[in-house]
């Protein structure tokens, strides 16, 4: 193996269609973002499927940990009231 | 952690996996699990990327230009499988870097199908029919196993495999119903591969060490023999369609079973291949570690070359 360094890891995100949003859709490695870029295109999207590429390096992604979901998520279980359901509205009301 | 807070943990988990949830990255996993998923997951890739080499051979000297896009495009999609699979197997925790290196040191293994030599144009037929016929029948169950970067690889793939089955089916159409020549290249290659088509499918399940938690973990949804069976029961008449007989003196509709009998696989030509003895593991490794360590000049040039232009960018900010 050379001394020199191995090339890094980028995530790969790729719009579909315009007024779709970008998804992630896998990672590759590349030695620079433009590289990233061409190397997208030919692993993600050889049958035309998007019209957009994002690519990052995957060290610049903060991600959160799941074994804390737990009190991340907790704050949105106990408020119901952000939900329409939780509102009582007379039947003759149809569409609301 | 104590023992009794993983065994803890243990129990939460499989109970995720029986309910249908999908494990992510992050998450917590067993070492167990960890490892059996970079052991299939990277298996997997190896055989995408050694598998480019026996049809690899044929591209130059593809009889038109219509089978040598749909070959090139072919040879082009194993390529990225094998990137969307290292790429999930990544995920893991272990770098791109160790993963090459099992292959090349021989302590990974790959799909043991490689390592028989494509001779003639019949068996880019043959291959694209039978091979990726058989893989596909093992890989559609994996759309669902329960490591999420793993089923959604293996969702892309399956999408991408039905025109590799079918362009070598067309092939074997055609050479068929040609001329007597013809019909026997189709022939001999089918008489070459139907045997090792079905050794792919992995031993029997009496012999398979990995089954029973495979399945537990959805790494496996049918056994090898009744993945064997399918790969049987939906191949013969397509061979009896195109009039070519498959070379198997025994084989036999059985009404009762709605199925068809089959003859003794010979198992000893499976362990030797497997072992390293097929006729071609010597040639695949050959070429596979050549291409990797000649390519390492334009890795190196590329990295040298990015390091540059980063500084160069560094320097006008300043």
């Amino acid at each position: 193996m050379s001394d020199k360094k191995n090339w890094p890891l980028w995530e790969v995100f790729v719009r579909s269609k315009n007024g779709l949003e970008h998804r992630h859709c896998g990672s590759l490695h590349a030695a620079d973002e433009d590289m990233a870029l061409e190397n997208a295109r030919d692993v993600y999207t050889r049958r035309s499927e998007g019209v957009s590429i994002w690519v990052v390096e995957s060290k610049n992604i903060t991600a959160s940990n799941p074994e804390n979901n737990g009190e991340m998520f907790e704050p949105a279980h106990d408020k119901v009231y952000r939900h329409p359901t939780f509102y009582d509205l007379p039947d003759e009301v149809k569409h609301m | 952690m104590s023992e009794e807070q993983i065994k803890n943990l243990e129990t939460q988990f499989e109970a995720r996996i029986a309910r249908d949830e999908k494990i992510e990255p992050k998450d917590w996993m067993p070492e167990k699990y960890r490892k059996t998923h970079i052991r299939q997951m990277s298996q997997h890739a190896h055989s995408e990327i050694v598998g480019m080499l026996p049809e690899g051979n044929w591209i130059t000297r593809a009889p038109s230009l219509r089978r040598k896009v749909a070959l090139l495009a072919k040879v082009q999609d194993e390529a990225g499988h094998g990137l969307y699979l290292y790429s999930a197997c990544e995920t893991l925790g272990v770098s791109r870097e160790e993963l090459y290196e099992q292959l090349h040191s021989g302590k990974a293994k790959y799909s043991s199908i490689f390592n028989y030599p494509t001779v003639t144009w019949a068996d880019m037929g043959a291959v694209g029919w039978l091979v990726d016929g058989a893989a596909i029948i093992n890989q559609v169950p994996l759309c669902n196993t329960s490591y999420g970067p793993y089923a959604r690889a293996m969702v892309r793939v399956c999408k991408e495999e039905s025109f590799h089955q079918r362009q070598g089916y067309e092939i074997m159409i055609k050479l068929a119903n040609g001329t007597p020549e013809q019909k026997e290249l189709a022939q001999d290659a089918l008489n070459r591969w139907w045997w090792p088509s079905l050794m792919m499918l992995g031993p029997t399940d009496a012999e398979s060490i990995h089954t029973e938690q495979s399945m537990k973990w959805k790494l496996k949804r049918k056994s090898n023999d009744d993945l064997r069976q399918q790969f049987i029961d939906q191949t013969v008449p397509q061979a009896e369609l195109i009039g070519l007989t498959i070379p198997d003196a025994d084989l036999k509709w059985n009404e009762e079973r709605q199925s068809y009998d089959f003859g003794e696989i010979n198992w000893d030509e499976f362990w030797q291949v497997v072992k390293g003895h097929g006729p071609m593991n010597k040639e695949r490794m050959k070429a596979r570690v050549g291409a990797w360590e000649e390519g390492e000049w334009v890795r190196d040039a590329a990295m040298a070359y990015a390091e540059k232009k980063q500084e160069r960018k560094q320097k006008q900010a300043i």
